[in-house]
């Protein structure tokens, strides 16, 4: 639909945005562009290359002597010098912003070194030794939860955390008097919304007041000050946090800059200069945070008809190797809406919290919608599979009556307003459904594979700071306080000229929250927008501000906009009088309108608007007596529905609820398993919408980062906790050449709790896309267990056929059917000029081996079966130094032997085993035959993965075409073989 | 992610770039577009301790025709090979495999031999090279060389550049009249490292080669008869099964050849087509 621009006011019209000028011409301020003091340092941070290890000791003795290097720090000082962050759950566990004595995800910062600039911070960094004792790793929650399972946190005495049961009306009633009982089983994977600008810090303290002052690119929640200030051990006051001007996207991501605030704040404490540290790619894929990973059990119980009587959910969250504030927020920020759109009463809830050795969890957009809407809408549509129903037949019979608004969910959350029927229709109608349908038939009886997916979610925004508290029991609420509400803030002044400046707390990343407060407040005014300043990032020093402040669960259009709608009114009132005293009429005569407030009666009796609002600074004495000043006006607001959750758990965890229904036609390609999107059409309800061009811009955006959870990103892990996605040619995020254009479509029902009856809108699509893909997939090939992303690989795994058989199977070839965290495997052969018993001396003489190892610097026997070598190992320009520890087991002379080997070095390490067995090739010589399984991680692993199996074939290969040649003399195979294996260590152009 | 120390070469001759190379030896690396080479810097993954920029060299980013073929020096970018004019005539296949090494950004700073000495296996470049049989010029202070595609690429990211040595230029044979070429890719997203790449040439009246790369180490050719021929069909699988395809995170060793049997037909296909 389109939106016709009121002419009466700037709200609801797209007008030009403020912010574009700067951004436009590269003049935003962001973190990296502030000006720091001269004597401003730079911090990098050394990580975990293991996923899994304890810290047997750390060595700074050459980091310390390096050039430049101001103070390098350890988790010890950071231990003595602040105290653990707070944790969200009740539970005998410490958590940390760095490692202390233990490991527990690849990318944990573990010394931070403080030097005059980043390069010489980076290479003083390489010289810290630490030696690690690696530990069994566990990547995925299910396996988490095993009895035999390696336990991250010992003194929790397993991985759960938390585990918390609900119901809500009678389950069980419900299942078993219903009909049907139809379940599924999903596993949602771990992806991110990855910002294009990373963290950044700039830290400073002063030990004459003992304050810190931070600037940061965060983005709130502030409750999350709250946490900083306890763990750097100050009074809040003491802790002053500052945002730039500008901040490149967060999308959630930037509330977890927070560990870092307090390593940065130690780190200029113990330096005594300020600290600067920006967080580059690597560190941001690996470390950062990322949306939870979520095993969900979900069962219904339904009718013939398709009508839900009762659902049981069972969700398992992975929130990696620490429960970070906010967590467990991702779980229970939906717990007022695990019905989504639909009116059913009996529901059962067992939320478990599992820790692994993953990177620890935050914000991310859709914040736990992705979680809960891919199962709940995947099992609609198997309900209407399953009842041979029509799928738009079985949401509609659910959805919660237009009649019944404001409608209580069973878990307590009270949806605002919506009327879900006809906007379902409109989207049908004016989506073309029906044309839709017919592409299907048409394409299936050419013996296409196309389908259609049906989400229709509703969008929470607008938290309750109180719901987090759902995952405590009632009495631990009780003995802890009630928390809820969400204070929103805002600010506007006058200053002498009569000009306006509006001051919010919502820490913008790109939305246009400024433009759109300037057109709120010129429409209480009577101004254009482009006359009204405003100012939304925050100094926590001087601005009004509170705990649910910053730019999170899509509440700028509810909550600011609502609060600088009620100040700008409030101020209006005030001016109103003024002017009325100025215009001999009543208040109740004045409109402010075109710079001017005017009789209403009689128009020609004006006044300017600055004369009006000046007063209060030139002639206080002049204004009437119910009118204090007109200088600055402050409001507060929070809305009364946001109670907190009561002793039966029940809770309002967000206080507006737009409404989504989506549909969308796919084609599969029967033979690359690439999807193409035909067609996608998403109607969104957010109630009153105050820019037409942002809100699509915020749904086009959600729908981008949509596509890229259904079909490309995801943070991948191998079994040892490696991590596989550490650039962005790993982790696929869609480009402009991946998205198609949506057809986007509005309803507006206005929100009855918000005052410019506007609703969240920046989430939905990250909620409602992903299921409903899946589902066009599911619909065009018949599979019902989806894995996201969709890759073509793994789609085609679903369609294709048995694989033609080679006549003659090369050796090594890799047989296992799914790409993914695996062991590098290989095998391969060599003949050599030489007995067997020579070649299986040279096995074991250090001598030999220090000729035939790839890059050795030397080999060490430290038993007969023991060697330390140190080598330079490299695929083309990639080389790096090693130190390699080889063990031989198993041995059988002259026959076959066991090697077993670990190398460390600056770009990772690695671990493998290979046996070796010798064989008499006939006239004098041997065949050596090899097979090897390695595991290679750190750096080399996360950035380099889709070369690794390429890399380790080349080194080992390396070692037997050595071998081969030593023993031989002349080479054995081919001519040049010397010559080659030269350019292949030393590196070509 | 900043690089460790180096030292930086800027050359403004031929003979002062081989000079630089052989001296630094094994320590030494040319830096030409940098599209590979920096990122690599910038992770320490690489380290060489002197680099040599062969950009300034006058005469080094000449693209021309002589002998029947055309010749491509070390300074020319991606993006002057795309825009020269006589290149969708006489090097078709190229043109049409250009607009799918990386996004235009990348064109528009990396070189046509930078990428051959990368070497990566999903290249399209390296591809183009064994599938028009091109050749690479090699020099070095004390010698000079020419290598085919099968002499030149020694395995993944490896080649025969030795110590002291660099590309100077490298040709194509220029397009012959009645000769079809094709080329397709699959990759995750446009622009991506392939998933698996095919490059098809059909002689007249003769055999039909086809080149893939991203599945194998380096790019590999095989020689197939007419799609209509019965055998057909079971000489590309077999072709797809020696290639060794691995699994990774975008893709099955199935997937891998599924995609070349797949891509490979279509694209002989569209070859044979093209020949006229």
């Amino acid at each position: 639909m389109t939106i016709n621009p009121p002419t009466d006011r700037w709200i609801g019209r797209s007008v030009p945005r403020v912010e574009d000028a700067a951004l436009l011409t590269g003049r935003g301020r962001f973190i990296d562009d502030l000006a720091t003091s001269t004597t401003t340092l730079d911090a990098a941070i050394v990580r975990s290359p293991h996923g899994h290890a304890t810290i047997r000791s750390i060595d700074l003795a050459e980091a310390l002597q390096s050039e430049g290097v101001v103070a390098v720090i350890t988790g010890e000082d950071i231990k003595r010098l602040t105290r653990s962050m707070t944790v969200g759950v009740k539970a005998n566990v410490e958590c940390w912003p760095i490692a202390t004595d233990r490991v527990r995800y690849v990318g944990e910062p573990v010394v931070i070194v403080v030097a005059t600039n980043r390069y010489l911070a980076e290479d003083a960094a390489e010289r810290v030794v630490v030696d690690y004792e690696t530990l069994a790793a566990v990547v995925e929650p299910l396996a988490a939860l095993s009895s035999d399972a390696p336990v991250l946190h010992p003194s929790l005495g397993s991985n759960l955390i938390n585990e918390r049961s609900f119901s809500y009306g009678e389950p069980e009633e419900a299942f078993a008097r219903a009909p049907h009982r139809i379940g599924i089983e999903t596993v949602y994977p771990r992806n991110s919304c990855t910002p294009i600008e990373t963290y950044g810090v700039i830290a400073s303290y002063d030990p004459g007041e003992d304050a810190y002052e931070i600037e940061a690119n965060f983005q709130g929640p502030f409750s999350i000050h709250a946490v900083v200030a306890r763990a750097l051990n100050v009074p809040g006051n003491r802790m002053r946090l500052k945002t730039p001007p500008s901040s490149g996207g967060s999308y959630g991501i930037k509330q977890g800059v927070f560990p870092y605030m307090i390593l940065m704040g130690v780190a200029a404490r113990i330096a005594g200069r300020p600290v600067k540290w920006i967080e580059d790619r690597l560190e941001h894929l690996s470390a950062s945070v990322s949306a939870t990973n979520r095993v969900t059990k979900l069962e219904a119980a339904v009718e013939a008809d398709g009508r839900i009587t009762a659902l049981a959910w069972d969700q398992l969250e992975d929130c990696g190797a620490h429960l970070r504030a906010p967590e467990p927020a991702t779980l229970y920020r939906m717990h007022g809406n695990m019905t989504g759109a639909y009116a059913i009463e009996n529901v059962s809830i067992r939320n478990r919290i599992v820790l692994t050795n993953k990177t620890p969890t935050g914000l991310n957009r859709g914040f736990g919608g992705p979680q809960i809407y891919f199962p709940l809408e995947r099992l609609m549509q198997k309900i209407a599979w399953e009842l041979c129903l029509d799928p738009v037949a079985v949401i509609r019979r659910n959805l919660v009556p237009a009649d019944a608004f404001p409608y209580r969910t069973a878990m307590g959350s009270l949806l605002d307003s919506g009327d879900y029927e006809t906007v379902l229709d409109r989207a049908i109608t004016e989506g073309g459904l029906a044309e839709l349908i017919e592409r299907r038939k048409s394409a299936r009886s050419e013996g296409r594979i196309y389908g259609i997916g049906f989400a229709a979610v509703i969008e929470p925004s607008v938290s309750n700071m109180g719901y987090i508290t759902s995952v405590l029991t009632p009495e631990e609420r009780e003995r802890a306080g009630p928390k809820n509400g969400a204070q929103a803030t805002a600010t506007i002044a006058i200053d002498p000229l009569g000009s306006v400046s509006v001051k919010v707390a919502s820490v913008p990343q790109g939305q246009g929250h400024r433009t759109v407060l300037a057109q709120v407040v010129a429409d209480a005014l009577g101004l254009e927008p482009g006359a009204v300043s405003v100012v939304a990032d925050v100094d926590t020093g001087r601005d009004a501000w509170s705990i649910a402040s910053g730019n999170y669960s899509s509440r700028f259009a509810p909550a600011v906009a609502g609060a600088a709608k009620l100040a700008a009114d409030r101020l209006q009132a005030k001016l109103a009088k003024v002017a009325a005293g100025k215009l001999n009429t009543a208040p109740e005569d004045i409109a402010f309108a075109g710079g001017r407030a005017s009789s209403i009666k009689n128009p020609d009796n004006s006044v300017s608007f600055p004369r009006v609002a000046a007063a209060a600074h030139w002639a206080p004495g002049t204004l009437p007596d119910t009118v204090d000043q007109t200088i600055r006006e402050t409001v507060f607001w929070t809305p009364d529905e946001l109670s907190a959750p009561n002793a039966a758990d029940e809770v309002n965890s967000s206080l507006c609820h737009g409404f989504i229904f989506d549909f969308c036609g796919i084609e599969i390609d029967p033979k690359t398993g690439e999807a193409r999107i035909d067609r996608y059409v998403t109607m969104h309800d957010c109630g009153t919408i105050l820019h037409p061009a942002m809100v699509d811009g915020q749904v086009r955006g959600g729908f981008a980062h949509a596509l890229g959870a259904a079909l490309l990103e995801e943070y991948a892990y191998g079994a040892d906790g490696s991590f596989r996605s550490g650039t962005l040619a790993d982790y696929l995020i869609p480009t402009v050449m991946e998205v198609p254009e949506p057809l986007i479509l509005h309803h507006e029902t206005p929100s009855p709790f918000t005052p410019l009856g506007a609703k969240g809108v920046g989430e939905g699509n990250c909620m409602s896309t992903p299921a409903c893909i899946a589902n066009a997939v599911a619909d065009a090939i018949g599979a019902e267990n989806l894995t996201l992303p969709l890759t073509p690989s793994r789609i085609r795994e679903l369609i294709a056929d048995d694989e033609p058989q080679a006549k003659n199977p090369p050796r090594g070839n890799d047989s296992s059917k799914r790409a993914g965290p695996r062991k590098l495997t290989g095998e391969g052969s060599a003949t050599v000029a030489a007995h067997r018993e020579k070649v299986w001396a040279m096995l074991l003489d250090p001598n030999t081996l220090d000729a035939i190892i790839p890059g050795s610097h030397g080999v060490r026997k430290a038993s007969d079966t023991h060697f330390l070598a140190d080598v330079t190992l490299g695929v083309g320009p990639v080389k790096g130094r090693y130190k390699a520890d080889i063990e031989l087991f198993d041995l059988d002379p002259p026959n076959a032997v066991t090697l077993r080997g670990k190398t460390t070095g600056a770009l990772g390490f690695g671990e493998g085993e290979g046996r070796i067995t010798l064989s008499d090739a006939g006239s004098g010589k041997t065949l050596i035959s090899y097979t090897y399984e390695a595991g290679i991680g750190g750096k080399v692993a996360s950035v380099g993965g889709r070369l690794l199996d390429g890399a380790a074939r080349v080194v080992i290969g390396q070692f037997f075409k050595a071998l081969a040649n030593h023993a031989g003399g002349t080479s054995v195979p081919g001519n040049g073989l010397l010559a080659r294996l030269r350019a292949m260590i030393g590196g070509g152009a | 992610m900043k690089p460790a120390p180096f030292d930086y070469v800027r050359a403004e001759s031929l003979d002062e770039a081989l000079s630089a190379l052989a001296e630094g030896g094994d320590e030494a690396r040319v830096i030409a577009g940098g599209q590979s080479l920096v990122p690599m810097l910038n992770m320490r993954l690489a380290r060489p301790a002197i680099l040599v920029d062969v950009m300034h060299i006058r005469g080094l980013d000449r693209i021309s025709e002589a002998k029947g073929r055309i010749e491509i020096g070390a300074g020319v970018r991606q993006v002057a090979l795309e825009r020269w004019a006589p290149l969708s005539g006489m090097l078709p296949l190229v043109a049409a495999m250009l607009p799918w090494v990386g996004h235009a950004q990348i064109r528009s700073r990396g070189t046509v031999c930078g990428s051959l000495a990368h070497a990566d296996p999903s290249a399209e470049l390296p591809l183009a090279l064994l599938a028009l049989g091109g050749e690479v010029r090699l020099r070095s202070k004390k010698a000079k060389r020419v290598l085919s595609a099968a002499d030149f690429f020694l395995g993944m990211m490896a080649t025969a550049v030795g110590p002291g040595e660099m590309i100077e230029a490298i040709s194509f044979p220029t397009h012959a009249i009645g000769t079809g070429t094709a080329f397709r890719e699959i990759a995750r997203r446009h622009g991506d490292f392939a998933i698996v790449a095919c490059a098809a040439v059909a002689k007249p009246g003769g055999a039909v080669r086809l080149a893939v790369g991203g599945v194998a180490d380096i790019p590999q050719a095989v020689a197939l008869p007419d799609p209509s021929d019965p055998g057909f069909d079971d000489q590309l699988n077999e072709f797809a099964w020696s290639l060794n395809a691995r699994d990774d995170l975008h893709a099955s060793a199935r997937y891998r050849r599924d995609l070349v049997r797949e891509l490979g037909r279509r694209t002989v296909e569209e070859a044979i087509q093209c020949r006229s």
